[in-house]
């Protein structure tokens, strides 16, 4: 059994090991597709390692290098950065299963390149789980940036093209411009970027004064990984991207290190206390309702099924914003608990509808009327998470919600709770829509393009599903949002050193 | 014993008295081999002086053993020491990487030539850095810049524009050169020495006509020599046209040099009693460093060259460290320090990537980046990783620049100056990006003149370069020797210049 503290380095180099080895098993598919199994697994372990040390009270630590004094590359993990170091690390293994299926379904070509660049970025997201300093953050942040670019633009035409420069130029621009000037600033005024519970600005309230709205704002619209509207245009423009790779954006890392990362900088370099008492979190709260709502109503109007899951993201990301701005420890508590469960729940949506493509090459829903009587496990599963990402009960969406509203009433804001149960609405109409067309409805009556059956009842003899590899990852984590449900419990408590501080 | 007494002179003579012999070498191989040997002993040399000073402090060495202020004197701080490293260094890259390019680019007669005035070029610049005489500045500074223009001129065999191009740099470069001396002699005047400390103790208290119109033309003639905007006009087309791998050399040395110049005039010479300095950063350095990193960086988006979208990318790197040098506080001439080191292993290794483009292309306009990383992964690469170095991307040397210079501008109160810097290092973002995105996301061109073999540069080629690559990551991460002993030098000359911290 190795230690907690030599975990943590080992999370980040099993991966660029196993990058190595993809690289050099260039030639034997299975061989290559075999190291990225492995190594998900081992780096599986070793989350598990660490969040179990976390969570009997441990804070490991491993500390790098200096790389200017007093600005070390560091790590330590607490619970939030364990819960999502355990969500990535688990789901990249779903993920890697899912991306077999899919891109050997699809005969995707540089699959080496594909697989190398995963595993750098779960390496890199894995540095932003553990950062132990808003430098090390930053690094590991971009660093997730760019290994993501040659995947984003995976397919390399004219359209990868564009999409890949909304994605480099959007999320760089945020972070350079934005993210990078407030860190320094942070480090100016405090002279630390050190993550410390409680925050590291209350003892410096008086030097940061009313600048505390302006620093919150950079930091709000820099992290633009947390696609807080505007910096959210290089979520749909990254659609372009292969079905695992949109996952991959959605669920697994990039989306969730950008919400993270807002949570994290809300409670450990501001401290709870401190924005409740300055009120500087005040206009972001308002920000991230009209995001969540603004987001909901575009994703009514896409046709594309990818297109309107990138504005529920978009949408259901800035809960975790909101959590945050709220500025009470039951909006963290639904903040954090919306990282799991909305991991969990778009995972699942984001892998039917890659199965929808590679089965049968549809991207329109209103091309999938009748879809779901041949392919009724996936859109069974898409229904499940359609209900979690809702926030309907008996699944683990439903969870971060009530805490939100709690959270919520608990700042007295009641037209945030307005705003929610109005999302929740809209997320009702835009995604159970589509599970409850393909099920049924008829398929245009234009020949050619309707591959859905017609009439009532699932057509059991005739079903056209996608690879299992496709299938049966999208069923697993749509379960997992189910049994989250009910371990929601042991979640808040792992959870509640958090808020215990605050 | 005799050796290390006179070490503060080897880094000169070494070069300046093996140079010659160049030319009596066979053409071609002998030269090159020659000159390499020579540029290595002279790192040596160089690196052995860092060490001496990091240890033991400041080095003084009387030429020929005449005292000053009448003798001249070398006089070597951490601040030029680590100059020295950083040029001899350069050097130490440059020449070996240079064979097979100039074997392409220049008449194998001329070879001999080549690399002797290249030796001597390097001479000049070492000199400039290592002299503790104002005067002895003017010397080195004109023997740098005439092997210069002859070296530029050698460019004319692929591209007769190269001469043009070495006769504006000889116009402008005397014109700089006269304003300098001209600034020297007031100076001169006004206080009767040429030594550097010796004018800095007799300059106080003087605030006359003469020692402001001496600073003046010395600030304009050395903004000449570094490209300072919007004297910056003849630098595009020198880098453009001048032999690839000259344009490496002096786009890591020169104007960083002259950077240092100025530091050096400004700081050990006038320090901060002389009221018309601080006018001088605010009112000239200011707006003239951050207008070069706008219009500069600008300009090199719309460029179909990409050797003069380099060029001018460095004139708005040298907007970066003129903002630096305005805060007048240590954290901003650490960061002015920081980025002139940085900047020359990005710019060195950004220009040796281009270098073996044009080896296998033979061309460096933009179409021929086209779908490179399929015929030349390697090149392509190292254009990438030091592209990001430029754009201030974490883990590499440019990130280290970026920090220090915003910590600078933060500590200053010139909180807007820190968000014009990432303004500008985002329009690096798209030159850079405009072209990694050809590189890597087009196809490589299937007909007309841009199509080339897939085989990526020689490795003659790719290990100097890699080098320098590697160096841009180590100096990211580890940066004891740069940003370390660049805040003990900004210490030293403010000290010595009589500024707060």
């Amino acid at each position: 059994m190795i230690s907690a503290g030599l975990a943590i380095p080992l999370a980040l180099a099993v991966p660029i090991i196993g990058c190595l080895l993809i690289w050099l098993a260039d030639k034997s598919p299975n061989l290559r597709e075999g190291v990225t199994l492995v190594t998900g697994g081992i780096l599986l372990f070793l989350v598990i390692t660490v969040f179990a040390a976390v969570s009997d009270g441990g804070r490991p630590e491993y500390h790098f290098i200096d790389v200017i004094d007093g600005l070390p590359i560091a790590f330590k993990a607490e619970p939030l950065g364990a819960m999502f170091a355990l969500i990535a690390s688990g789901l990249w293994l779903v993920n890697s299963v899912y991306s077999i299926g899919y891109m050997r379904g699809g005969n995707e070509s540089h699959q080496t390149r594909f697989y190398m660049s995963f595993a750098v970025a779960i390496s890199a997201a894995m540095g932003v789980a553990f950062a132990a300093n808003l430098f090390t953050l930053f690094i590991f942040y971009e660093v997730l940036t760019l290994s993501t670019f040659p995947l984003v633009t995976h397919k390399g035409n004219a359209d990868a093209r564009r999409g890949g420069r909304v994605y480099l130029g959007v999320l760089m621009a945020t972070s350079i411009g934005l993210l990078l000037p407030a860190i320094v600033w942070t480090y100016a005024i405090t002279g630390t970027t050190e993550f410390v519970p409680g925050g590291i600005m209350s003892a410096h309230a008086d030097a940061v004064g009313p600048l505390a709205g302006v620093l919150l704002g950079l930091y709000a619209f820099g992290v633009g990984k947390a696609a807080l509207m505007p910096a959210h245009p290089w979520l749909p423009n990254a659609m372009v991207a292969p079905t695992p790779v949109s996952a991959f954006l959605h669920a697994v890392a990039v989306v969730k290190a950008g919400v993270f990362s807002i949570l994290k900088i809300a409670i450990y370099v501001f401290g709870i206390d401190f924005l409740h008492e300055t009120g500087a979190s005040m206009p972001f709260m308002w920000i991230a309702a009209g995001s969540i709502l603004l987001a909901s109503a575009i994703a009514m109007n896409k046709d594309n099924l990818k297109a309107r899951l990138a504005f529920s993201t978009v949408s259901q990301l800035s809960y975790v914003t909101l959590g945050a701005m709220l500025a009470t420890s039951m909006g963290v508590m639904g903040g954090a608990m919306q990282i799991a469960a909305h991991a969990l729940g778009k995972m699942t949506l984001f892998m039917c509808a890659g199965a929808v493509y590679v089965a049968h090459h549809k991207t329109l829903i209103s091309e999938m009327r009748g879809l779901g009587r041949v392919m009724p496990f996936t859109f069974g599963a898409f229904f499940i998470g359609a209900m979690s990402i809702i926030g309907l009960p008996p699944m683990a969406g439903s969870w971060p919600k009530f805490f939100l509203m709690l959270g919520a009433a608990d700042a007295g804001q009641l037209a945030i709770i307005a705003a929610l149960i109005i999302s929740s609405i809209l997320n009702v109409i835009y995604l159970l829509s589509i599970p409850v067309q393909a099920f049924y409805m008829n398929p245009a009556e234009d020949g050619e393009k309707a591959t859905g059956a017609k009439g009532a009842g699932i057509k059991w003899g005739a079903l056209k599903e996608a690879p299992i590899l496709c299938i049966a990852p999208p069923i697993a984590t749509a379960l997992g949002g189910f049994l989250l449900f009910f371990f929601a419990d042991p979640l808040y408590n792992f959870l509640t050193p958090l808020i215990g501080v605050g | 014993m005799i050796i290390a007494s006179q070490i503060a002179v080897l880094p000169i003579i070494t070069p300046l008295i093996l140079a010659p012999i160049t030319l009596l070498l066979p053409k071609g191989r002998a030269s090159w081999a020659w000159a390499t040997l020579v540029s290595w002993l002279t790192f040596a040399a160089c690196s052995f002086v860092l060490k001496e000073v990091a240890q033991t402090g400041v080095i003084s060495y009387h030429l020929g053993d005449w005292a000053p202020p009448l003798g001249i004197e070398y006089r070597i701080d951490l601040a030029n020491a680590l100059v020295l490293f950083l040029v001899s260094g350069i050097a130490a890259v440059v020449f070996p990487f240079a064979y097979r390019s100039v074997q392409l680019e220049i008449d194998e007669r001329q070879t001999p030539y080549f690399y002797g005035a290249l030796l001597i070029c390097l001479t000049g610049l070492l000199g400039v850095t290592v002299t503790g005489d104002a005067f002895n500045v003017f010397v080195f500074l004109e023997i740098s810049s005439l092997s210069t223009y002859a070296l530029i001129a050698m460019g004319a065999r692929r591209d007769r524009r190269a001469l043009t191009a070495a006769f504006n740099y000889l116009v402008m470069g005397t014109i700089g050169a006269t304003f300098f001396v001209i600034g020297i002699g007031l100076l001169y005047q006004a206080t009767g020495t040429l030594n550097m400390a010796d004018l800095h103790d007799r300059l106080v208290g003087q605030d006359n006509r003469m020692v402001q119109a001496g600073f003046a033309f010395i600030v304009v003639g050395i903004g000449l020599k570094l490209a300072m905007f919007p004297l910056h006009l003849w630098l595009p087309n020198a880098y453009t046209y001048a032999p690839s791998a000259v344009t490496a050399f002096l786009a890591a040395t020169a104007t960083k040099v002259a950077v240092y110049v100025l530091i050096r005039f400004f700081y050990s010479i006038f320090g901060f009693d002389f009221a018309f300095m601080n006018a001088a950063f605010t009112y000239v350095l200011l707006p003239l460093g951050i207008a070069g990193m706008f219009v500069a960086s600008l300009v090199a988006i719309f460029q179909e060259d990409v050797k003069r979208m380099l060029a001018y990318s460095s004139v708005a790197q040298i907007g970066y460290m003129l903002l630096g040098l305005s805060f007048a506080s240590a954290a901003g001439l650490t960061a002015t320090l920081v980025h002139m080191f940085n900047h020359a292993l990005m710019k060195g290794a950004l220009f040796m990537a281009v270098a073996c483009v044009v080896f296998r292309c033979g061309s460096h306009s933009v179409q021929a980046f086209a779908g490179l990383s399929k015929r030349m992964p390697y090149t392509t690469w190292a254009f990438i990783l030091s592209g990001l170095s430029l754009i201030g991307v974490p883990l590499t040397v440019g990130f280290i620049s970026k920090w220090y210079l915003l910590q600078a501008a933060f500590d200053a109160g010139h909180w807007y100056a820190g968000f014009l810097i990432v303004a500008s290092s985002l329009i690096a973002l798209i030159y850079i990006g405009r072209i990694a995105e050809l590189m890597l996301l087009r196809e490589p061109a299937s007909e007309g003149k841009y199509v080339i073999a897939a085989k990526d540069a020689p490795l003659s080629m790719l290990i100097p370069m890699w080098a320098l690559v590697a160096a841009n990551i180590y100096f990211g991460v580890r940066t004891e020797l740069t940003a370390g002993l660049a805040e003990q030098a900004a210490a030293t000359l403010m000290a010595f210049a009589g500024g707060g911290a």
